[in-house]
């Protein structure tokens, strides 16, 4: 099954807490239900992106790893 | 005078029969409370953050937990008191106050976001001058990028009043973003409904 995403957000690069801050901004462009994947390298945000979805209640719906880049998809509430 | 003695109360009363107690356990049990009901609201969770220093070391923090706050759909509020009004003085005012104790002030602490400086190892700026270099080393987001988000974020800043009054302050030398200026009362009320709070 292959996930429809509706919007990006490229955080590589950037540290604590920007792609959090970069993914907030993002997902209210998006309707509920929608989609967003989040590229990150910070190490922190495996934990932080998890914590997030908990605290929001956006579901963390996929998350993987290749190389240093983290990926993260996550639906709208 | 003779005392009279009423027949007490037993302390326990006796066993009932088990039938009406059942009854009266029953009808004794409080109405289920309409706020639990699953499809009322969450509240908001709430953070107040006092923003006391002024210091890159502490105001940094402070922006990076608002900033973060808000982007998590926490309710976040900081009170921004003594030492902690100078970084959101607006970058054109150099030296403010009314009278000479209050313009030495902002003349040895310049005000505004990009001039910090380090509560430890400040080393006349060179410690400042070593942490921004860092900084954009490992891409790290500055106070003043921190703070543009916070305020997109919509985090409220309220600047105390008694700090303005004395420092010589006016409304128009803060940042724009700022919210209406109040006391402690406010302060302790805000701490209080919210459910964390932080002195930093």
């Amino acid at each position: 099954m292959t996930l429809q995403i509706t919007t990006q957000v490229d955080a590589r690069g950037l540290s604590c807490p920007m792609p959090i801050v970069k993914t907030a901004q993002a997902i209210k462009t998006i309707a509920s239900g929608d989609l967003i994947e989040v590229l990150a390298t910070d190490a922190g945000s495996v934990k932080d992106f998890a914590a997030w979805s908990r605290t929001t209640g956006n579901d963390l719906v996929e998350q993987s790893v290749d190389g240093s880049v983290y990926r993260f998809v996550l639906r709208r509430k | 005078m003779t005392l009279t003695t009423t027949p007490t109360e037993l302390p326990i009363a006796p066993p009932a029969d088990p039938l009406a107690q059942a009854i009266a356990d029953v009808e004794g049990l409080p109405e289920p409370a309409p706020e639990l009901a699953t499809d009322q609201p969450v509240k908001t969770k709430e953070l107040v953050i006092v923003n006391w220093s002024g210091e890159l070391d502490k105001v940094w923090p402070v922006l990076i937990l608002s900033s973060t706050a808000a982007a998590s759909g926490v309710r976040c509020k900081v009170f921004v008191t003594f030492w902690g009004l100078l970084p959101f003085v607006k970058d054109q005012k150099r030296i403010v106050g009314d009278n000479w104790m209050q313009k030495m002030l902002t003349l040895m602490q310049r005000p505004g976001i990009d001039h910090l400086k380090l509560s430890k190892m400040n080393f006349l700026g060179m410690g400042p001058w070593m942490m921004g270099s860092l900084r954009k080393q490992y891409n790290v987001a500055s106070p003043r990028e921190l703070l543009e988000a916070a305020n997109a974020l919509g985090v409220e800043f309220i600047p105390c009043q008694m700090t303005m009054d004395m420092f010589g302050l006016k409304r128009e030398d803060l940042i724009d973003e700022m919210g209406e200026p109040a006391g402690a009362a406010t302060a302790i009320e805000i701490m209080t409904e919210a459910d964390a709070s932080l002195f930093i």
